[in-house]
């Protein structure tokens, strides 16, 4: 009983004591910086409250930061317009599904009409098993697992469906002739590597191509790949598939260097971005072959005007994740506008409408010319095959 | 007969105060007087004070240090799982199918808990903290390789390394994808569940601490060659102790997996058994009332510090301090002494503080 008493009155002191840091507080700062939006400030009325779940600290946190960053220069340059305006608001998730659960619930008690989902998949699966109950549409910009929107009507995906990537980097190889043997490395507690990677082999199966090796690794054995390599240079493999992130890629990149290995790499769209990668150096990347829907050093406007943005104010190059936000705030955008919404209707009309609008949509962004999206939520946009030559990227036909 | 009669009071007015926070808790949702960022919490919290309880009977009680914890929840948590998905069409009414997993789980685990004591508890001390870390880091890179897969011809395991290998037959689900854990189970899990584990695991505990058995392992305790020389079976207490705080993790798991739609077996590393021996470190070795209210709290506090934005987590770890540093001091422990006994003249029992005491 005094062990109790004296937690208590401990906590409240200290809980005393915090309530007068927050008091001082005031208003927490806008995400989004000091120079993304002059205006930001005056609430208006008639925005529409979007909010989304990422892990904005973390190992994760490069994700989370990424996708809330693009989303949030989309929601400055849409209120700068006029027109339809939005209030975004992110909660860490910590890349935890008890966490993404809280947060999710936190934007609910904020008045959240629109969700942005969660950033990575495992949270995104809880959360949006909330959304499907609470009636809350959600587009998650980057949760690229089934599980995320299947069963679920409401819940919409813009990132590029990982079945999709896996199979059609198998047809590209096969029917581009790159390969004979090829060799796999894939992060295997990662759903977005192995999710690739299912869909990869069974459709290599299908077509008859040779898998020779497949080694795996984990989030605690990312830095050393010698064991992966030596198997696939012993078993011959003359292409190696890379389902992975840049970062891990790059340590690959500079191991089979050391060891003399050059084999032909080709990489999906979590490669994309590792030509600014600090410290990398490019003639390593050389002839490397990627699938992405986004490549940041693309020169069309869009892209040019949203990196040159993302650099002014973050100060690092946009990987795809951002670039999905980015886009997620756009959708929005054109389907609230196909649909008539208004941000007085509540979140279960505008999910009603939204539902009907998404499925008709047709949407040019950043990842993609003429999106549409299925009744299951699933998107359907076609990757973009780039190589790397001289250090810049260049579409392959 | 008084000391007993005195027992029973304290272990009712246990059970009396969690069963009064419930109806509390209850009638407020009832009145949509809570945000939905709180009752989103209320189970992981229920699953959080059985964790921290059923700690406290390995740690406070039989006085060893486990960092393992986690993982029994974990085990309870993916088999809990399984037995739901695999009984959805033999018990359609999902309260009762969750008590079934639930109690499933605990078995798990409890086996579980009972084949690892075994080579375990020869151990003392921090050596024994540090194989019960292994061990848990053992069961999470287990369940990281075990695919599971159900269909109508019932159950696939395998340990292979592609789900793709289980030869499920059309329609068949896979369950468990290694790395990838479980997603998209539908949750089960109630507020109501939880309170109902949470008085489970108080009766159990609470009636074990009070029984000879309970006796006997506070015995070892406190004087391990004292107890053996008056010979108390040293191995088999200890693995009664160990096996019951494993099997009651195991509940806790089923209810905490449950609750989400998805959970992957990284979720139970070293960091979440840290966490609970923190609850119950915090609520103060062998004290029960304690653990339940710092799982309550430390669970709760982190989304109230949401306002702080990237500061959360460490504004987190130095309420932490303060708080340990401040139930440590003295002199604040005699200034709680001195405003318990002018408030309540009557219970002011001088008791012996510290460890020994069991339930205050």
């Amino acid at each position: 009983m005094k062990k109790m008493m004296s937690i208590l009155l401990a906590l409240a002191l200290s809980l005393g004591l915090l309530a007068g840091c927050g008091g001082g507080n005031g208003t927490p700062p806008q995400s989004g910086g000091d120079s993304s939006g002059g205006e930001e400030a005056a609430p208006k009325a008639a925005a529409f409250k979007l909010g989304g779940t990422g892990p904005l600290t973390g190992g994760a946190a490069v994700y989370g930061t990424a996708a809330k960053n693009g989303a949030q220069i989309a929601v400055d340059e849409i209120n700068a317009l006029g027109g339809i305006q939005f209030e975004l608001r992110y909660e860490d998730d910590e890349h935890d599904a008890e966490k993404a659960v809280n947060a999710y619930n936190k934007l609910k008690d904020w008045g959240m009409q629109l969700s942005l989902g969660s950033v990575t998949s495992t949270p995104a699966v809880a959360t949006s098993v909330k959304n499907f109950e609470d009636r809350i549409f959600a587009l998650t910009p980057s949760a690229s697992a089934i599980a995320v929107v299947e069963g679920k009507d409401n819940v919409f995906q813009m990132c590029f469906t990982d079945p999709n990537q896996g199979s059609a980097s198998a047809q590209y190889i096969f029917d581009k002739g790159l390969g004979t043997k090829i060799g796999i490395i894939y992060k295997n507690d990662d759903v977005y590597s192995k999710g690739i990677y299912n869909t990869f082999v069974s459709k290599a199966g299908e077509l008859g191509l040779d898998i020779v090796s497949t080694t795996t690794f984990t989030e605690d054995s990312k830095t050393d790949f010698s064991v992966q390599l030596t198997d696939a240079k012993n078993k011959g493999a003359d292409l190696i598939f890379l389902p992975i992130y840049n970062e891990p890629a790059s340590l690959i990149f500079q191991q089979a260097r050391t060891m003399g290995y050059s084999p032909l790499y080709f990489g999906v769209d979590g490669m994309d971005g590792i030509l600014t990668l600090e410290n990398f150096d490019t003639s390593l990347a050389e002839g490397v072959m990627l699938l992405t829907p986004f490549n940041a050093d693309a020169t069309d406007e869009r892209t040019t005007s949203f990196v040159q943005k993302y650099k002014e104010l973050y100060s690092e190059t946009p990987n795809q994740f951002a670039a999905d936000g980015y886009d997620c705030v756009y959708a929005y955008k054109e389907a609230l506008e196909a649909a008539g919404c208004t941000p007085d209707m509540s979140a279960a009309d505008l999910c009603q409408k939204l539902m009907g609008a998404f499925t008709t949509l047709s949407f040019d962004g950043l990842t993609g010319d003429g999106m549409t999206w299925g009744a299951t939520g699933e998107v359907t946009k076609s990757p973009k095959g780039m190589v790397i030559k001289d250090g810049v990227y260049a579409g392959m036909d | 007969m008084k000391k007993i009669s005195g027992t029973t009071r304290t272990n009712l007015l246990t059970y009396g105060a969690v069963t009064a926070a419930f109806v509390i808790l209850q009638l407020l949702a009832g009145g949509g007087h809570i945000s939905s960022s709180l009752r989103g919490q209320l189970v992981p919290i229920c699953a959080y004070v059985v964790m921290a309880v059923s700690l406290n009977l390995t740690v406070g009680v039989l006085g060893e240090l486990s960092l393992g914890h986690a993982g029994f929840m974990s085990i309870g948590a993916f088999s809990g799982v399984v037995a739901c998905l695999g009984l959805e069409n033999l018990i359609p009414a999902a309260p009762l199918r969750l008590a079934v997993a639930m109690v499933i789980g605990a078995v798990c685990a409890g086996v579980a808990g009972l084949l690892i004591g075994i080579p375990v508890l020869r151990l003392k001390g921090d050596y024994l903290a540090i194989v019960t870390l292994a061990f848990g880091e053992i069961i999470k890179n287990i369940i990281n390789c075990l695919y599971v897969g159900l269909d109508d011809r019932g159950l696939h395991v395998s340990f292979l390394t592609n789900s793709g290998d289980l030869h499920l037959a059309p329609g068949g689900r896979v369950v468990i994808d290694g790395p990838m854990g479980i997603s998209g189970v539908a949750p089960i899990s109630t507020f109501t569940a939880g309170f109902v584990l949470i008085l489970v695991t108080l009766f159990v505990v609470l009636n074990l601490i009070h029984s000879r058995a309970g006796r006997a392992i506070m015995a070892l305790r406190d004087n391990r060659i004292a107890a053996e020389s008056i010979g108390i079976p040293v191995t088999k207490y200890k693995l009664m102790a160990f096996a019951v705080s494993s099997a009651l993790a195991g509940a806790a798991g089923t209810l905490y997996a449950m609750n989400f739609s998805t959970v992957i077996a990284g979720k139970f590393s070293f960091n979440t058994s840290i966490l609970i021996l923190v609850f119950v470190v915090l609520g103060g070795l062998g004290n029960m009332w304690g653990s339940i209210v710092a799982a309550t709290v430390l669970t709760i506090l982190p989304e109230a510090l949401r306002q702080f934005d990237d500061y959360r987590m460490l504004t987190y770890a130095i309420v932490l301090i303060l708080v340990m540093l401040a139930t440590n001091n003295p002199a604040f422990k005699g200034l709680l002494l001195r405003l318990r006994n002018k408030l309540l003249p009557s219970g002011a029992k001088k008791r012996k503080g510290g460890r020994a005491d069991g339930i205050s």
